[in-house]
């Protein structure tokens, strides 16, 4: 239960399994753990076996489409046609969607199944998981342990082996630092790359889909299919889509690779230090050219984006107001109860609390000191990266500062989650593609390395991280589930 | 900048979120503590910095003013707390 996506498509092709024998494979290790790890809010089984069986039909008639009969699982926050989409949130427990997002679309063409929505903190506000109505999703190398956030549930459900891959989105983070604290790779596709129709927003200028799998290579086959111009995203960058897979073997001799000496400074933890360095050292040995950079606006990062996030978001959420959707509070005596209580039934803490902030921060009298503020800032990190990349090829670095922490341990003071954040954020605020690999354990937990190329090219990434992984097996290392 | 309860309370009011009385002073602590983060910020000059609004300086594109969608009310309303005669329902706004 540990194949890959080339080995599932190869699996299919040759008969060796049908897609409904895989799928019901995946669905029985799902029915058994998911009441222990709680990577799953909505299991979609009979729908998935339905798709399986017209899958297995399609390969019959030698019609595959590359993805045809391969189960993933989505994070619950693309809207799926007549399956409920929660957002992990109260306020979306009952919203069955009546669309489907371009991504679903896209895997749905493509011929996927799927297993089912993934858990992940309500709104993708969190870095934990803890932050959702669906309870705490479980780390599967230490169920005591935060598997990070916000798609925590679909890198919890890749490493547990619950499903082969899976999507999520990342705004701050969200999918490289789940993906380094559960020890799986992920790719954050450059800003405008994947559609953003039919995924909930939460910060719409920082926003984008990306893809949660067991190898660089798995990454790629995800990304193919999920990338491309929508006209349905007014953000969508109308850009050819390269073969991601085609680069994927090429040398990396003489290429260069940058340490930001702000990435390896004070509030990173010397072991985890010392597996990056030992990872940088297998990129040494593979003939990349290793060159100290500075971005020396990278701790103004987490200032900007909890002033960013919080503005759009309060923008954003507007929209859940209990009228054409939602959670409905009781009994409202007025329009402005039905909003106000709906609201506050419906949203968790957290999502109180950055609504809140972004309102103050868009009010009159406050605009020009927080957002306009934010976004001249913004400008200033884009062009640290701009001058770095005129030197380096690609930039390498920590995800996180630490390993996944125990559950609890920062759910108490939202300030001490948003440090944690610090070497992921500048490269949403930036627009750029990055991934997080496994590159080692600290404490008996996975430490992911961070890879970030210029504009547009994940190939390039994904090259990066193909290379390390034909010399390395730390993405081949798997928790024991019991 | 310090939140006062006050100030929580007018903050919720423009986000029209219904705050609990018991939790309002977690929430002034909490606000404040994210304010002070954000108050980082003054540390830089942005004196002639221009706001960067999309990270590839990409704006609005526009399309022809057509028809592109179908009406699916029926489908929509499926899924709404509360409508009748195709219309969403909410208490009496006019006397």
């Amino acid at each position: 239960m540990t194949r890959s996506i080339t080995q599932i498509q190869q699996g299919l092709a040759d008969g060796q399994f049908s897609s409904v024998e895989i799928t019901q494979e995946y669905l029985t290790k799902i029915g058994s753990f998911n009441d222990t790890i709680n990577c799953f809010i909505t299991i979609t089984d009979e729908l998935a076996l339905q798709q399986a069986q017209a899958a297995d039909a399609i390969i019959a008639a030698g019609k595959a489409r590359p993805l045809t009969g391969v189960p993933l699982a989505h994070k619950d926050i693309f809207c799926t046609d007549g399956v409920k989409t929660s957002c992990a949130s109260k306020i979306l427990d009952n919203f069955i969607a009546p669309y489907d997002a371009t991504v679903i679309e896209k895997f749905n063409q493509a011929g996927a199944v799927m297993l089912g929505k993934t858990n992940m903190d309500e709104f993708a506000m969190g870095s934990s998981n803890e932050n959702s109505y669906y309870g705490p999703v479980a780390n599967p190398w230490d169920f005591e342990r935060v598997p990070g956030g916000s798609s925590g549930g679909s890198a919890a459900a890749v490493a547990a082996r619950l499903a082969p891959a899976a999507t999520g989105t990342d705004t701050g983070g969200s999918i490289r630092q789940p993906a380094a604290l559960c020890g799986i790779s992920g790719i954050k596709p450059t800003y405008g790359r994947v559609s953003r129709y039919g995924m909930i927003a939460f910060a719409s200028s920082l926003d984008q889909g990306g893809a949660l799998a067991q190898s660089a290579q798995d990454c790629a086959i995800l990304l193919q299919t999920m990338a491309g111009f929508d006209a349905r995203d007014s953000t969508s960058i109308d850009t050819p889509v390269p073969d991601y897979s085609a680069h994927i073997n090429q040398d990396i001799k003489g290429l260069k690779i940058g340490l930001p000496e702000e990435y390896f400074g004070e509030g990173l933890d010397a072991d985890v230090a010392r597996v990056i360095g030992t990872a940088i050292e297998a990129y040494r040995k593979l003939g990349a050219e290793i060159v100290d950079i500075k971005l020396p606006n990278l701790k103004l990062s987490i200032p900007v984006y909890y002033v960013v996030a919080c503005a759009e978001c309060s923008s954003n959420l507007s929209r859940f107001d209990g009228v054409r959707f939602g959670h409905r509070c009781a009994d409202p005596i007025d329009l402005e109860d039905l909003y106000k209580r709906s609201r506050g039934e419906g949203f968790g803490d957290e999502v109180k609390r950055r609504i809140m902030i972004g309102t103050y921060a868009l009010s009159a009298g406050y605009y020009d000191a927080y957002y306009l503020k934010a976004q001249q800032l913004r400008r200033l990190i884009k062009q640290d990266y701009e001058k770095a990349f005129a030197e380096v090829d690609v930039i390498a670095c920590p995800v996180t500062p630490e390993v996944a922490f125990k559950h609890g341990d920062k759910s108490d003071d939202p300030v001490s989650m948003y440090l944690q954040d610090i070497y992921t954020i500048a490269l949403n605020l930036a627009g750029l593609p990055g991934m997080s690999i496994p590159a080692g354990f600290s404490q008996g937990m996975p430490v992911g390395l961070q890879l970030i190329a210029n504009y547009f090219e994940e190939s390039r990434l994904l090259n990066f991280a193909h290379q390390y992984q034909q010399v390395t097996d730390w993405h081949l290392q798997v928790p024991e589930l019991k | 900048m310090t939140l006062k309860i006050e100030d929580v309370r007018n903050i919720a009011q423009l986000a029209r979120l219904q705050i609990d009385d018991a939790d309002i002073e977690q929430y002034a602590t909490d606000l404040s503590s994210i304010l002070a983060l954000a108050e980082q910020m003054n540390a830089v000059d942005t004196t002639n910095v221009t706001p960067m609004a999309h990270p590839l300086d990409a704006t609005q594109r526009l399309r022809p003013d057509e028809v592109t969608e179908t009406n699916q009310r029926d489908k929509f309303q499926a899924i709404a707390p509360d409508v009748k005669n195709g219309l969403y329902r909410v208490p009496r706004v006019i006397e």
